[in-house]
C-alpha cells in the first residue's frame, strides 16, 4: 500500500458526503468514487472503510468482486470488446487479438502511456450489430479487425 | 401541475392526447443504442433543424420525436413517417433535406431508403407489411418505438398510467392480483414463475414492510429486451412496480440495472423524476392515499448478480453471493424483509394486463405459457433485431418468416435459446412451438429471451465451451461444485478443441455436469450443464470428430484447422486484405496460396471470400503430406 501513488482525497468526502454512512451505500460509492479517479485507489478505500464503517476486509472484497472496479490506474480511453455470444460466433475474437498487435496489449491490461485499457465485456446488449466494440462511449457495430486503426484514431470522441 | 384525483387524470390523459394529435405528421427516429451506433442522433438533430427552418410544425403540423428502439437494429438507423405508416432504413443526415422536399414535401418515395426483403428482393414501403414487423405482436414493448422515452406526456398519450388509474381508483389490492392471477403471465426473466403466485406469497409473510424490486440485470449474452423496454418505455416498468406495489401493500421499490446500460439509467432516472412531478409516483399517487417511491441501484457488473438472493445482497451493499433456496425471497428477501422481484417484461406487462384485463393477455399463446414474450433475434440471421411475438410460435417461424433466414443462405445448424443456462436446439426441431415447456424439454430454456442462430460454420464444441468459459469468469465461487467443476469442465474442453482430447472425455464431462446439476447452490450452477449436454445430445458427432479425427467440421477450432484456396479462386484479392499475418499471396486476377506457417487460423480469408473458394481441412493432414 506504501507504493500507492496518494490521491486527492477531496473528492472522495465529496461523494462520501451524499449517501447515508451505512453498508447499503457501499457499491454506490465505489462506483462514483471510480468515475472521479478511473480506478480505485487503495488510500480511498481505506478511508470510505472508515466512514462507513464497513471493515476495509469487505470493502476489498466487493472492489475485487465486480467487474466495474479495477484496482489499477486506467488508461483515458476504455476500449471495450463485447464476448457476447452473438459477438462470439460473428468473430470478435479477431478483434481482441487485433487490439493485441496493435496496442501490444491484451485484455484487462493498459498501455504504459495510459491511453487506452482493453476489456473484454460479456454481452453490451447491442447484439444485433455483433461484433460490438466500444472506444470510450462510441459504439462500432459490425466491427472488423481490418477498420480498428480508424476506430482506434476516433478515440473516445462521440463523432460519425 | 400535480394529479390530484382520477378526474385529474382523465384531464391530464385528453390533454396529451390532444397536444398528440395537434401534429398531423410525424417522425419518428429510432434512437436505440444499436441506431444511435449508427448515427440516429445526427440523423434526428437534422430532421428538428430542418423542420425548424422550413417551418414546417407550423405549416404541415410535423413534428419529430427520437424513440427508443424499434427492434430491426440491423438496418438501423430508421426513420417512420405517420401517419402514412412509411419506414426508410439506413438514412444518414446528409439524406434528410432530400427527404424533407420529397417525401414530407412531395409525398414521393424514395426507393433507396425502402427495406428491401432478402427473400425476394422487392422494396416495401410500409412498416406494417415487412415480415419482420407484419408478424408481431406487442405487449411488454408495445409503446417502444411510437414514444419519447424523456417526454411523459407522450406516453400518457399513448395509454401509459391508464392500467394504474384503473387499479387506484376502480379496484382493490386483491382485484388487481386475481387479474394478474386470470392473466395467467409468468416470470419473462427465464425461469417462468407464475406471477400473481409470487405475488400472493410475499403478500401472505408476516410484516409490515416488503419490497417490489425490477430486475435489469439482464446478464444473458445475446438478449437485450430488457436493454430496450428500460430504454425506450421507462415509464412501462414503473408504472407495472406501482401496480404491483399497490396490490402487496408494498411502498418502497428499487429498479437494479446493469452497469452495461447506461442509457436505460438515464431513461429511467429521468422517468422516475417525471413521475413524481406530476404525482404518478411519491406520496399518495394520483390523491389515491396510495404511498410508492422507486429508487435505481446500479449493478457492478456481475452476471450471477441476476440469480434473486444475489441481485437482493448486491442491493444491500454486499458481494452478489447467492443463498440456498430453502429460503424464499417472497418471505425473506432484501433486508430479510419480504420481497417481490420480477423482470423488467413482467413489469412491463402488467400496466397492459390491468388496462386490458387478464382474459384479454391469457387469450393469447400456450396452454401454460399465456401471453406474448419478448425475444432478440442474432446471429447468423438476415434480419437481427428485437421482436415481440405470440407464446407458441414455432421457430422455424421465428427464424425464416421473421429473420429472413441464414445469413447468406448457408445451412441452418442450431439456435442457442436461454443464454449460459439453455441449450442449443438442431434443425430437426425447428417446428417446436416456443414456450416455456417446450424449450426445457429440447434441454434448452427461455431465459431472457435471447435466440443466436448458428450456422455451418459454428462449431459446437467451441459453443459449448465458449458458455462453460463465460461460466467459469462469472461463478461467484461460494459453491464447490459450481467453482471446481466448471474449472475442470473448461480444462476438458480446451483439449478437445486443441485436439488433444482421448477416449473418456465426453464420459467425465458428463459426470461432471450431473455432479453440478446435484449440488451447485444456485441456479447458475445447476443449469450450467445445459449448454454442454444439450449439444453432446444432438451434435455427439462433433464432439467425436474433435477425439477421433482431430478434426473440426465447422472449421473454427484453431489448432486442429487449416485453410486453403481451391483452385476455382478468380484472383479478386480481397482476402489477402483482411489476413492479420500477411499469410495470402497472390497477384490479382490469379489463383491465391496460404502459406500454411505464418497462417493462424483466425478465418478471416473465408469469411469475405465472395466465390467461396476457401476450404478448411483438419491440420493433421498437413503433417501427413509433409511425411509423404
Amino acid at each position: 500500500m506504501a507504493e500507492t501513488p496518494c490521491v486527492d482525497l477531496s473528492k472522495t468526502e465529496e461523494i462520501l458526503g451524499s449517501y447515508p454512512h451505512e453498508e447499503p451505500s457501499l457499491i454506490q460509492v465505489l462506483q462514483d468514487v471510480h468515475r472521479a479517479y478511473n480506478y480505485l485507489p487503495c488510500d480511498v478505500l481505506v478511508r470510505v472503510a472508515e466512514v462507513l464503517e464497513v471493515p476495509l476486509a469487505k470493502v476489498f472484497s466487493v472492489s475485487t468482486f465486480y467487474k466495474a472496479f479495477s484496482l489499477e490506474p486506467q488508461g483515458d480511453t476504455i476500449i471495450k470488446v463485447c464476448m457476447g455470444t452473438a459477438c462470439h460466433i460473428r468473430g470478435a475474437g479477431q478483434l481482441v487479438e487485433e487490439l493485441e498487435r496493435k496496442l501490444g496489449i491484451g485484455a484487462d491490461e493498459t498501455t504504459e502511456d495510459l491511453r487506452f485499457t482493453v476489456k473484454t465485456v460479456n454481452c453490451v446488449g447491442a447484439c444485433a450489430m455483433a461484433p460490438v466494440m466500444l472506444v470510450g462511449e462510441k459504439y462500432w457495430g459490425s466491427a472488423k479487425p481490418a477498420r480498428m486503426e480508424k476506430y482506434l484514431a476516433a478515440g473516445g470522441n462521440d463523432e460519425n | 401541475m400535480r394529479i390530484e384525483s382520477s378526474d385529474q387524470f382523465k384531464a391530464y390523459h385528453a390533454e396529451a392526447r390532444t397536444r398528440d394529435e395537434g401534429l398531423t405528421r410525424k417522425i419518428l427516429v429510432c434512437c436505440g443504442t444499436g441506431c444511435l451506433a449508427t448515427g440516429a442522433k445526427e440523423v434526428a438533430e437534422a430532421f428538428v433543424h430542418e423542420i425548424e427552418d422550413r417551418k414546417l410544425d407550423v405549416e404541415v403540423g410535423l413534428g419529430v420525436k427520437s424513440t427508443g428502439c424499434h427492434g430491426f437494429c440491423e438496418r438501423g438507423p430508421l426513420v417512420a413517417f405517420l401517419p402514412e405508416g412509411l419506414l426508410y432504413t439506413k438514412v444518414k443526415a446528409k439524406k434528410v433535406p432530400e427527404i424533407i422536399e420529397k417525401t414530407i414535401i412531395g409525398r414521393e418515395l424514395i426507393p433507396g431508403l425502402l427495406y428491401k426483403n432478402p427473400v425476394n428482393k422487392e422494396r416495401i414501403a410500409a412498416y406494417d407489411e415487412i415480415p419482420f414487423y407484419k408478424n408481431q405482436v406487442r405487449v411488454a414493448m408495445r409503446n417502444i418505438g411510437r414514444i419519447d422515452p424523456t417526454d411523459l406526456m407522450d406516453a400518457v398519450a399513448h395509454d401509459a398510467y391508464a392500467g394504474l388509474a384503473k387499479a387506484l381508483f376502480e379496484m382493490t389490492p386483491d382485484e388487481v392480483l386475481d387479474e394478474v392471477e386470470t392473466s395467467g403471465q409468468r416470470g419473462r426473466g427465464g425461469a417462468g414463475f407464475n406471477t400473481a403466485r409470487k405475488w400472493r406469497s410475499c403478500k401472505s409473510a408476516p410484516g409490515d414492510r416488503r419490497f417490489v424490486l425490477c430486475n435489469g440485470d439482464e446478464g444473458d449474452p445475446g438478449a437485450f429486451k430488457d436493454r430496450s423496454i428500460m430504454e425506450g418505455d421507462p415509464h412501462s416498468v414503473l408504472e407495472g412496480m406501482i401496480i404491483g406495489a399497490y396490490a402487496l401493500g408494498a411502498h418502497e421499490g428499487y429498479i437494479y440495472v446493469r452497469d452495461e446500460y447506461p442509457l436505460a439509467v438515464v431513461n429511467l432516472q429521468l422517468a422516475i423524476i417525471e413521475a413524481r412531478k406530476v404525482g404518478l409516483l411519491g406520496e399518495n399517487i394520483m390523491g389515491s392515499g396510495f404511498d410508492f417511491d422507486i429508487q435505481i441501484s446500479r449493478g457492478g457488473g456481475a452476471f450471477v448478480c441476476g440469480e434473486s438472493s444475489a441481485l437482493m445482497r448486491s442491493l444491500a451493499g454486499m458481494t452478489g453471493e447467492p443463498r440456498a433456496k430453502y429460503v424464499h425471497s417472497t418471505a425473506k428477501g432484501l433486508f430479510d424483509l419480504p420481497t417481490v422481484l420480477n423482470n423488467v417484461e413482467t413489469w412491463a406487462g402488467i400496466g397492459a394486463i390491468v388496462h386490458h384485463g387478464g382474459a384479454w393477455f391469457a387469450a393469447m399463446g400456450t396452454d401454460k405459457s399465456k401471453g406474448t414474450k419478448a425475444f432478440s433475434l442474432v446471429g447468423k440471421v438476415k434480419n437481427t433485431g428485437l421482436i415481440e411475438l405470440p407464446m407458441g410460435t414455432t421457430l422455424r417461424h421465428i427464424i425464416y418468416d421473421i429473420g429472413g433466414g441464414v445469413l447468406k443462405d448457408r445451412p441452418f445448424k442450431a439456435v442457442q435459446t436461454g443464454g449460459p443456462s439453455g441449450g442449443c436446439i438442431p434443425e430437426e426441431l425447428l417446428d417446436l412451438p416456443v414456450d416455456y415447456e417446450k424449450l426445457t424439454e429440447a434441454g434448452s430454456m427461455m431465459g431472457s429471451g435471447g435466440m443466436i442462430v448458428m450456422d455451418d460454420r459454428t462449431c459446437m464444441v467451441d459453443v459449448a465451451r465458449y458458455f462453460i468459459a463465460f461460466l467459469t469468469e462469472e461463478s461467484c465461487g461460494k459453491c464447490t461444485p459450481c467453482r471446481e467443476g466448471l474449472k475442470q469442465m473448461l480444462g476438458l474442453y480446451d483439449r478437445l478443441i486443441e485436439g488433444r482430447g482421448t477416449d473418456g472425455d465426453i464420459e467425465k464431462i458428463e459426470a461432471l455436469a450431473a455432479g453440478m446439476q446435484l449440488g451447485s447452490l444456485c441456479e447458475l450452477g445447476k443449469s450450467a450443464p445445459n449448454p454442454v449436454l444439450s449439444t453432446l445430445k444432438y451434435f455427439r458427432s462433433e464432439y467425436e470428430a474433435h477425439i477421433k479425427d482431430h478434426a473440426c467440421p465447422a472449421g473454427i477450432c484453431r489448432e486442429i484447422t487449416a485453410f486453403e484456396i481451391m483452385p476455382d479462386c478468380d484472383g479478386c484479392h480481397a482476402c489477402p486484405k483482411v489476413c492479420p499475418t500477411d499469410a495470402i499471396a497472390g497477384t490479382k486476377k490469379e489463383l491465391h496460396v496460404i502459406d500454411h506457417e505464418a497462417c493462424i487460423s483466425c478465418g478471416a480469408c473465408l469469411d469475405v471470400c465472395p466465390t467461396d473458394s476457401i476450404r478448411t481441412f483438419p491440420k493433421i493432414e498437413l503433417a501427413a503430406e509433409e511425411v509423404v
